[in-house]
């Protein structure tokens, strides 16, 4: 208590290193938890399938092999599905920044005349929507359904998204910037394409990632508005083989096999195989993101952290 | 008194008059600002409020030949249908169910970020985030996927793990009991390192003079995060939790969809799943429209009281 008061550090109390023990063993233990699935799945996609069927890799390697891979790469599904959704998220990311950005710029404008009902008009899509079959029909009016353009337009722009990056120009973008240039007859047009946007990368960059992280994992709006095997992105791809179970192996049928030994072991084999295969799956269609994540974590926090502002 | 009358209402148009023309003179000064916001007001009319207008499908029959405006209205007919039907209380039970599961774990995330926040060592706690949000990036068809991979029957590693231990392999997928926990524990998994995010930035609001003050007091470190670091982090939290319990009955339908399976049906199949069986599959789209319907309005209903609670009790609230 003495020490304390005269500024040197207050030594730590026996519950307080008590704490500290507990407290490091906990997060240890709980983020180990949460990375051994993607270290299993990791180790499996690189094991012999049946060790990895029979359990013998849950540490380690066994049997390295890189056959699932080369499997998974002899899918033509699987590049069509990677060729579909890289063009539905580059396009998509570019068609949503052309949304997003200009609305939010408009928005973050105090003065505007009207922005008050130009707010609620945005904010009142956030908690009421027409619903599924509503905008399942309005779809299929516009005449989107099954083009190679409709995972491009849907999704362009969300309110919420918008509302961060509204903040974003609202709070780090100095408004005498704007009156300057004013004063140098500089247009609206010429403030936000001169002033706004060069001063705006961190939001884009913020921006881009997270709707290119949506656009790159949609799933539920191929399901419903695509059903052209040439249109499909990769995570319908994924959902056939890692959940609906469609492979080679599944289609002979296990009595007829039964009955001839060699065959049968040949079976086996394929049925391994197809499990084997799944765990490369995995990585393939997750590898772009989780290669890129680590460096652009901090983008990812930064916008969390923008968004929180306004609560 | 009546000419003066007369004069007031004489001048009233007038004095409107000059007010609009203010108001043009100032929209007109701004046009290229409007001309900016043209895009995102266009696409929110189309997506967002064209679909409104077709809500009305909910109250018609809709023929398709007939369109959303010449259908036939029905009034209540779809809605009292749905309420009649024998599965509309299993149905509403296993949403509520699976949703206020998922509100139970809301703690998770505080509990861990107020774990995070005491780290001491910066490079292990930059550590442990990189990791722990690493799954939030990976997406729902590749979890699922994940999970049917590690419950299968005879190769899951759950299993692999049991017969290790000499203990029966469990038919996971195929036991309905399991399937809230695997929906839980998947989310879990996903969300906990992420949901810190915004309670971490939070925590870093947290006045080090206040600590400071709190530990020459004699407060250890549970003290501190009891009486300073969760009453920071109190309308972070609360607001939160509002936002949670508005999405009571609007369930994530992609990860129920995937992980549904018939033996499971009896308690996976939830309001959002239906409608879809029911509009998309069976193509009944009027009653479709209803449940949908009816699942938005109570999702907002609760929003509006869980908010209104929320306001008596603290003073923080969305609105």
């Amino acid at each position: 208590m003495k020490k304390a008061k005269n500024g040197a550090p207050i030594k730590q109390s026996k519950i307080d290193v008590v704490f500290d023990v507990v407290n490091v063993t906990l997060v240890t233990l709980i983020t180990l938890i949460i990375i051994y699935p993607l270290y299993f799945t990791l180790v499996a996609s690189f094991s012999d399938p049946t060790a990895v069927t029979l359990g013998q890799t849950v540490f380690w390697v066994k049997g390295f092999t890189l056959e699932p891979y080369m499997n998974v790469f002899k899918n033509s599904d699987i590049w069509l599905g990677y060729r579909n959704t890289i063009f539905y998220t580059v396009c998509g990311t570019l068609w949503n920044l052309f949304l997003t950005l200009p609305t939010a710029y408009v928005m973050s404008k105090k003065d505007l005349p009207g922005r008050n009902w130009l707010s609620w008009y945005f904010l009142f899509t956030m908690y009421f929507g027409g619903g599924l079959i509503p905008s399942y029909l309005n779809v299929v009016n516009l005449g989107l359904l099954n083009k190679p353009i409709t995972l491009v337009i849907l999704g362009g722009l969300s309110v919420y998204n918008m509302i961060v990056t509204r903040v974003f120009f609202q709070n780090s973008i100095p408004g005498d910037l704007y009156e300057a240039a004013k004063i140098d007859g500089a247009s609206e047009f010429r403030q936000f394409f001169t002033i706004a946007l060069p001063l705006s990368t961190p939001i884009i960059a913020v921006m881009s990632l997270w709707y290119a992280v949506g656009r790159w994992n949609e799933y539920f709006t191929a399901l419903i508005y695509l059903n052209d095997p040439d249109l499909v992105p990769l995570q319908i791809v994924l959902r056939r083989i890692l959940i609906e179970n469609q492979s080679a192996a599944s289609m002979a049928s296990q009595e007829e096999l039964a009955l001839d030994p060699e065959m049968k072991a040949y079976y086996d084999h394929l049925k391994h195989m197809a499990e084997g295969m799944k765990y490369s799956v995995i990585y393939i269609a997750s590898a772009p993101l989780l290669i890129a994540y680590p460096f652009v974590q901090k983008y990812f926090v930064k916008g969390v952290m923008i968004g929180s502002l306004k609560g | 008194m009546r000419k003066s009358a007369n004069i007031a209402v004489g001048k009233k148009p007038s004095v409107n008059k000059k007010k609009v023309i203010h108001t043009l003179k100032r929209v007109l000064a701004h046009w290229e600002l409007y001309l900016l916001l043209l895009p995102g007001l266009i696409y929110i009319f189309i997506f967002s409020y064209v679909p409104m207008y077709g809500v009305q499908i909910a109250f018609k029959n809709f023929r398709p030949s007939l369109g959303i405006w010449g259908s036939e209205w029905v009034g209540f007919k779809h809605f009292l249908r749905f309420f009649a039907f024998p599965d509309f209380w299993p149905y509403i039970r296993n949403t509520f169910l699976i949703s206020f599961y998922g509100i139970c774990t809301f703690p998770c995330a505080v509990i861990f970020a107020l774990m995070l926040n005491e780290l001491r060592n910066e490079k292990f706690k930059k550590t442990v985030q990189m990791i722990t949000y690493a799954p939030h990036f990976i997406s729902t068809v590749v979890v699922c996927g994940m999970v049917l991979l590690f419950l299968n029957t005879s190769y899951g590693l759950f299993n692999n793990v049991r017969a290790f231990f000499d203990l029966e392999p469990i038919k996971w997928l195929e036991e309905k009991a399991y399937f809230r926990s695997m929906y839980i524990i998947s989310g879990i998994w996903s969300g906990l390192g992420w949901g810190t995010i915004i309670y971490l930035a939070a925590l870093a609001g947290v006045s080090p003079e206040l600590i400071e003050a709190a530990r020459i007091d004699g407060a250890n470190r549970f003290d501190i995060i009891r009486y300073v670091n969760i009453p920071t982090i109190l309308p972070t939290i609360i607001i939160m939790f509002i936002m949670n319990c508005g999405s009571i009955l609007s369930v994530g339908f992609e990860k129920i969809f995937l992980l549904q399976n018939s033996f499971n049906l009896s308690v996976s199949q939830v309001l959002s799943t239906y409608t879809y069986n029911i509009g998309l599959i069976n193509a009944q789209y009027s009653y479709s429209s209803a449940i949908g319907l009816f699942n938005t309005l109570v999702n907002i209903s609760l929003l509006i009281i869980v908010n209104m609670i929320v306001k008596k009790v603290s003073d923080v609230s969305l609105w």
